[in-house]
């Protein structure tokens, strides 16, 4: 169906190690080194990411660890963000939580975008019947109750953490799969993909070089908004009993708890929701800063 | 008192750069029955100017810093938003460049010509209607009652512009700006349009400004002319002036970049018999470089939808046959849509070919896998029309001209860098420029780039499709003169597809006709422009403007007795 024969792969390496010379992501790296808001997103992310890993060796308690004398109680100097109706550590259950979701979001999205990308670039590149073929594909997975895919998948495979990873990432990539051929269907009709095929570059070659580098700007900011939206995905997954068990605990799993008792604690609403939020405009710096870092076209402020 | 008198016009436009002085204190008037030719290369500011009469431009980060435009005593730059309003399209109206672009695709062109008389008028629909399909016929287009119900794209690229003067004109303006209006035209559509505007203008008495960067075109329409560059108005003179008794030296530049009469030097070593060359007496002892035998190129349209049987074969490349020599360069000549860029990407197998052999240095490439084509690519590279679009945009000059020869192996590592910047030097680039992505040239140097990517693998058959059509006639002269020159550096073969046949009497050893996806005629490039054979290439001959009014006008006259015998058709 497709051909990916590649050149003599010393030329492959020659082109690679070139590349790396004046490479479109060294001169992103440089453009966004200059954005302060994109570095601060950066920053915030990282440091999200440190604390979700160190958290067992620092959380000030045990996730499971209940004190029932004290409820639900407000945040005090014991327990910095409060504790939940069973009377566990806020800070300490957001902190597990992030390990979580960060996890979640960060796995099911790339599975997503690498599925989507290239599925996307190869169906709209190639063109003709298998376009249509990989196209329906996707139609008809679009039309299955992505519910029903998620369970069946938890009832063959059991319930493993790491396979609901991989299950939301195969259901978020349809989407990443029609915005890239979309764009890949207009880009492959403009005059340098031609010339590259001209050049007698093989199909591979311009699917990497050309073509994939020219899609980055919409895949970039439809990224940012899929991984918040596998986050929330992941709290319903585990709401129904699909995801994480408690006394484990994720950030989608304490915004929904704390839902329910909005009015009489707030705070149990208040602290994950606002990590959430963080988080969100954090990587929505990021992603914008990315997408203007990797398009040389966009003026340099 | 002209119609229109303009002083001291200043628009500025405020960008992160700085402020630019788009036009900078500039002068002119026009009266009734008058025409004002605005001619420039793109930057130089002439259609701001004419878009800032009327307040067209965008503020910000445009500003209409000073001046004064006095229309009918009034002036434009003071007037309010509501005269404004009843001015524009009222009193002075515009033809602009791009009549694929400026027709609403979900109207009828009725509905489209109808609204400014409600909405200006307040007429009738029914009286509005009427006079719709009084001015449609009067513009040229045939069985206007029906026609007047039709969609834009229902009508060619000739009959919207039609479509456009209609609709410029139907609220019976008495100034008319024509934004260069046959740039995005054929030659001989051109021709049609320019008449009908001239035609038109006498009628009404109205006074038009025509926006050019073509003096060609200028030079059978214009009264006056106004030179712009950088903002200003270096040159402002009668028709005849500007042409014969040439002032300033950006005029005489202008003047001269305009291709004209026959190749440089047509001596040149491969043009010593160009009579050798025709097709109709092939030579035996020459073997040529690229032999094309009964090609066909067909699409199928699939607009029918794809389940229908009966689908439309557009046959876009039609039995064609040519030769090639090594060392020469055949000039492709056609109007839009006749199939002769299709010609050149069959040649190179960009296209999938339907039937016919084309024979490379004695290989069929139409037999070949793509995988045995790849070697031949290396050999076969092309140039494309619009530099905008051919350069891939995340990638630096460096990545672009390096990648091919890094995948031929033409190149180790370590010698890419020095390769590349030969390249550039071969192209007339600055080697400084090695880090820099495509949006940061001009025009013309990116087709530079264009120019070093094509020859980069050292191919021995270059196609060129309408390289400079996209370019400035002075950066055209320039890109033109490099092609040329490495043409004969590295003894290249070159098929030169163009629409203008001015820019391919100036490259070409031999040109080839080609209409509706035939070959109508072959012939050396002097015998052809001198002795035109068939039908077809009198007409495209005798619709090229020719940069000379006093010629031009007399061209006209016999053009209106021809056009006077046979009914006109587009």
């Amino acid at each position: 169906m497709f051909e990916s024969k590649q050149p003599e792969p010393v030329l492959t390496d020659q082109l690679a190690q070139a590349e790396e010379g004046t490479s479109l992501w060294q001169d992103a790296w440089f453009r966004l080194r200059q954005n302060t808001f994109a570095l601060c997103g950066l920053g915030v992310i990282l440091f999200l990411c440190i604390v979700a890993l160190l958290t067992p060796f620092i959380a000030p308690y045990g996730y499971e660890q209940q004190n029932l004398l004290l409820g639900a109680a407000p945040p005090s100097a014991e327990h910095w963000l409060g504790t939940d109706i069973f009377g566990r550590d806020m800070l300490t259950r957001i902190m597990y939580g992030s390990r979580v979701s960060l996890m979640v979001g960060f796995i099911a999205t790339s599975v997503a975008l690498v599925i989507g990308v290239l599925w996307g670039t190869i169906a709209g590149y190639a063109g003709g019947r298998v376009d249509a073929f990989m196209m329906r594909l996707v139609d008809i997975l679009y039309a299955l109750p992505f519910m029903i895919f998620i369970v069946l998948l938890m009832v063959v495979f059991g319930r493993n953490i790491l396979l609901l990873f991989l299950a939301i990432g195969a259901v978020e990539w349809l989407t990443m799969a029609r915005i890239v051929r979309g764009q890949v269907l207009s880009l492959r009709r403009q005059e340098f993909v031609e010339a590259a095929v001209s050049l007698g570059l093989s199909r591979w070659t311009i699917i990497r070089r050309h073509l994939i580098p020219n899609t980055l700007g919409p895949v970039i900011v439809y990224t940012t908004l899929t991984i918040p939206s596998v986050m929330l995905l992941e709290a319903f997954l585990s709401f129904l009993g699909l995801g994480i068990q408690p006394p484990q605990s994720s950030w989608g799993l304490l915004i929904s708890y704390g839902v329910e008792t909005m009015e009489e604690y707030p705070w149990l609403l208040l602290f994950p929701g606002l990590t959430l939020s963080i988080t969100l405009f954090a990587l929505n710096f990021l992603g914008d800063g990315l997408r203007d870092a990797l398009d040389p076209r966009a003026s340099k402020n | 008192m002209p119609l229109l008198e303009v002083a001291n016009l200043t628009t500025h436009f405020h960008t992160r750069e700085g402020v630019v002085l788009a036009v900078d204190g500039i002068s002119f008037s026009v009266d009734r029955g008058e025409t004002l030719a605005i001619v420039g290369e793109s930057g130089s500011g002439k259609s701001v100017a004419c878009y800032s009469l009327l307040k067209l431009i965008p503020q910000p980060p445009g500003e209409i810093v000073a001046g004064r435009a006095l229309f009918e005593g009034k002036d434009l730059l003071q007037a309010d938003k509501k005269t404004l309003q009843q001015i524009r399209g009222n009193d002075i109206a515009i033809i602009f460049q791009d009549p694929m672009t400026c027709l609403n695709p979900y109207l009828t062109v009725g509905e489209q010509l109808i609204e400014p008389l409600i909405y200006h008028h307040s007429s009738s629909r029914k009286e509005a209607t009427r006079r719709a399909i009084e001015i449609l016929g009067e513009v040229g287009i045939v069985e206007p009652e029906k026609r007047i119900n039709s969609y834009p794209h229902e009508f060619s690229g000739g009959m919207r512009q039609r479509v456009m003067i209609a609709m410029a004109l139907i609220t019976e303006p008495k100034l008319l700006i024509c934004d260069e209006p046959t740039t995005a035209l054929d030659v001989t559509i051109q021709a049609q349009i320019l008449d009908l505007v001239k035609a038109l203008q006498l009628k009404r008495n109205i006074a038009v400004i025509f926006i050019s960067h073509d003096l060609a075109v200028v030079a059978g329409v214009a009264d006056k002319v106004a030179v712009m560059k950088d903002g200003l108005i270096v040159e402002q003179e009668s028709i005849d002036d500007i042409f014969y008794n040439t002032q300033h030296e950006y005029t005489k530049k202008l003047l001269a970049s305009i291709p004209e009469g026959a190749k440089p030097g047509a001596s040149s070593p491969h043009a010593t018999n160009p009579d050798a060359f025709n097709t109709e007496t092939p030579c035996i002892e020459n073997r040529p470089l690229l032999s094309i035998n009964g090609l066909k190129t067909h699409f199928h349209d699939y607009s029918g939808g794809w389940l229908k049987r009966n689908q439309k074969v557009v046959k876009a490349v039609d039995d064609v046959s040519l030769r090639i020599q090594p060392g020469e360069i055949l000039g492709l000549v056609g109007e839009s849509g006749s199939g002769k860029s299709t010609l050149g990407r069959s040649i190179l197998q960009l296209v999938p070919v339907t039937s016919g052999s084309v024979i490379f240095d004695g290989t069929d490439l139409t037999q070949l896998s793509s995988a045995q084509m790849k070697p031949m690519r290396r050999r076969m590279q092309m140039i494309f029309q619009d530099p905008y679009a051919s350069l891939n945009p995340r990638m630096t000059v460096f990545d672009t001209l390096a990648e091919p020869l890094l995948y031929h192996g033409l190149a180790t590592r370590k010698t890419v860098t020095e390769q590349v910047l030969a390249l550039m030097d071969d192209v007339g680039l600055a080697r400084s420029a090695i880090r820099k992505y495509p949006h940061e040239f001009s025009g013309g140097q990116r087709q530079r780039i264009a120019v070093g990517r094509a020859i980069s693998t050292k191919p021995e058959l270059v196609i060129a499709d309408e390289p400079v059509s996209a370019l400035d006639v002075t950066i055209q002269a320039q890109i033109l003169d490099l092609i040329l020159t490495l043409v004969d550096k590295h003894h290249l073969t070159m098929l030169f597809i163009s629409h203008d046949l001015s820019v391919v009497r100036y490259t070409a050893d031999r040109i080839a006709v080609m209409h509706h996806g035939k070959l109508v005629e072959t012939g050396s490039t002097e015998s052809l422009f001198s002795a035109p054979q068939h039908e077809y290439t009198q007409q495209l001959l005798s619709a090229i403007p020719v940069a000379d009014p006093a010629r031009e006008r007399e061209r006209q006259m016999a053009l209106t007795e021809l056009r006077a015998e046979s009914t006109s058709e587009i």
